[in-house]
């Protein structure tokens, strides 16, 4: 008997310091003036914020920026982006700079609530006291509309806001970036901005079964937005290594000539960096680069992997992917699957193609081709690639009309054998019918 | 021989499976409705539906579209008895030079399959792929709301017949 109560003690008490610990006051509210903001602050805060492109989880389809309602999917269930536009009544209008900072630094929001580490303050809170005030006056300077956050639809008892406060006591890690004295300035100021503002690694690091990133297989590759983030460590797929000069142009540009093309989530996040300077972007590829290696290894695999690309694409049906004569005769029937590579794609990602100068990047450097799974190969067979509605970009049809089930899978399984030297995807028939059943929505202008 | 079924007529078609669609549809059925244009699957003359859905029919081997429902301009009316979707874009003389105006009626038609009552901003963002160099969109749009009131006006017609 006295064991159990003092069983029941403990857990009281326990339970009382978590409490305690977790419990967070109201913050008052304060209504800042617009009129208040250095120009330079909220100039700074832009880039930031495109950085960090807060306007893609805050604003929904068709709605107003920042404005919240976008469906952020989580194993968990789904978590909607807040308002975040000055509006005192439904967004943070009545937020004072101490309660934006205390929800970037320990995700709580004024009222004292936890926020669901789905709002990555994981990553934020390694933002300076300088950047979070340029942050906050970037956004107390944004249109206030008036919209009501959504409630969040998250499976029991993960929908009670004390979890979020359990989670934080195992993950979170309070503290701004510590730079790195072996780094260069650049090199710092890259791993801050990827590190931080940026939380690349939302996507791109793979998440344990409650959620957190693994901090032992950083950038090993994740998932974003139902799309494959390939790893941008040493396992990163891309047959040509990634170097600072690649990753520059593909942050800056949205496309590397021995890569390709950011297509998915990738591609509103090189369209939100557009707002921010040469040298920070630069900073970030010097920074990726580190983790990749690709600077090193160039050299030594960069001709290599072009040979390769350029021998696989140059006779698309002859090689893999070909079912010969029973008999073992020279001439040889296309199989399905290079069939249909033959009438819907050869036009443009054939070496002999009808118009080589829109002809896109040899698949063979393809890291979509050389993924450990199908998911975004899949993604761009069924929905292509393309630009905003009346923006100019690289553009692709979607095939989700034109092919049946069967015929895209044995579309994809012959580009793998075709286009790359990894071994041939499992599941490609699993991947491609829970795809089908969710239809991604068109990329929309920022 | 691959058999395609165009139109409701099937045809035994004798070419290799790699062909695009468009080239039999023009070449060997002299079905000329369907224009090339860039080959590419990026302006959409060439647009035809398979099972109700609007496809590049440039981009399309035919190898894939055996036991398929393929329709084509042909497909939805004759000159002396156009279609509600052709009717409404003589009505709004919607052609300038009328070379996308074919993959423009396939791809409304479409549309007007899967949503009687489009919305303006529904037909512009279902509309999107299929280009028109010559500027007449305002036509085009008018056109397939035309339709969309002729359909449904005509498929009431139809209830009252049948009550």
């Amino acid at each position: 008997m006295r064991v159990i109560i003092g069983l029941v003690v403990v857990v009281a008490a326990a339970f009382a310091a978590f409490y305690a610990w977790a419990y967070h006051g109201e913050m008052p509210p304060e209504r800042s003036s617009a009129a208040h903001f250095d120009p330079g602050a909220i100039a700074k805060g832009a880039q930031l914020a495109a950085v960090g492109n807060c306007s893609v989880c805050h604003t929904q389809s068709g709605g107003k920026p920042y404005a919240g309602g976008f469906p952020v999917e989580t194993p968990f269930g789904v978590i909607y982006g807040t308002n975040i536009t000055p509006d005192t009544d439904t967004g943070i209008g009545a937020w004072s700079e101490a309660a934006f900072r205390r929800a970037m630094r320990s995700g709580v929001d004024r009222e004292g609530n936890h926020l669901f580490p789905a709002f990555p303050y994981d990553h934020f809170t390694k933002l300076t006291d300088n950047d979070i005030s340029a942050l906050y006056a970037f956004l107390m300077t944004r249109e206030p509309v008036r919209q009501e956050n959504r409630p969040l639809d998250l499976m029991g008892p993960l929908n009670w806001r004390l979890s979020a406060a359990a989670w934080k006591l195992l993950f979170l890690r309070q503290g701004a970036y510590e730079p790195d004295q072996t780094k260069s300035a650049e090199g710092n100021r890259g791993a801050y901005l990827v590190e931080g503002p940026g939380h690349c690694g939302a996507c791109h690091t793979p998440r344990n079964i409650l959620g957190a990133e693994k901090a032992s297989q950083a950038y090993g590759g994740g998932v974003g937005e139902g799309w494959h983030a390939p790893a941008l460590n040493a396992a990163s797929p891309a047959p040509v290594p990634w170097t600072t000069e690649q990753l520059a142009a593909y942050l800056r540009h949205g496309f590397a000539d021995q890569h390709g093309f950011a297509a998915g989530p990738m591609q509103p996040v090189v369209r939100s960096l557009r707002k921010v300077p040469n040298e920070d972007v630069r900073a970030m590829a010097v920074y990726i680069a580190s983790l990749t290696g690709g600077d090193s290894q160039a050299a030594q695999r960069t001709q290599a992997a072009l040979d390769f690309a350029r021998q696989r694409e140059a006779k698309p049906w002859a090689t893999a992917g070909t079912e010969g004569r029973a008999d073992g005769s020279a001439e040889r029937e296309p199989s399905a699957g290079a069939a249909i590579f033959a009438g819907a794609c050869a036009t443009c990602h054939h070496a002999g193609g009808a118009l080589p100068v829109s002809r896109p990047v040899a698949l063979g450097l393809s890291s979509t081709v050389h993924a450990p799974d199908p998911t975004n190969l899949l993604h761009i067979i069924l929905d292509g690639i393309h630009p905003p509605l009346g923006t100019a970009g690289p553009m692709m049809p979607g095939f989700a009309g034109t092919l049946t089930d069967p015929q895209i899978v044995a579309l994809a399984a012959y580009v793998r054998g075709q286009f790359s030297d990894k071994p041939a995807w499992s599941g490609i028939d699993t991947t491609l019918s829970t795809l089908r059943q969710k239809p991604q929505p068109r990329a929309e202008a920022p | 021989m691959i058999t395609l079924n165009v139109n409701g007529t099937t045809h035994q078609v004798d070419a290799d499976p790699r062909t695009p669609l468009l080239y039999v549809l023009r070449n060997e059925l002299k079905l000329n409705a369907a224009k090339f244009g860039c080959g590419l699957g990026q302006c959409g003359a060439c647009t035809v539906l398979v099972d109700h859905e609007p496809i590049f029919s440039c981009l399309t081997p035919i190898s894939v579209l055996e036991n398929r429902y393929i329709r084509t301009v042909e497909g939805l009316g004759t000159l002396e008895k156009p279609g509600p979707v052709q009717r409404a874009f003589m009505e709004e003389q919607a052609a300038q030079c009328g070379y996308c105006i074919p993959g423009m009626i396939m791809r409304a038609q479409a549309l007007l399959e899967h949503n009687a009552a489009p919305s303006d901003g529904e037909i512009r963002d279902y509309m999107a792929p299929n280009l028109c160099r010559c500027g007449t969109q305002m036509r085009i749009l008018r056109a397939v709301q035309r339709a969309a009131k002729a359909m449904s006006a005509g498929l009431d017609r139809s209830r009252e017949a049948r009550q």
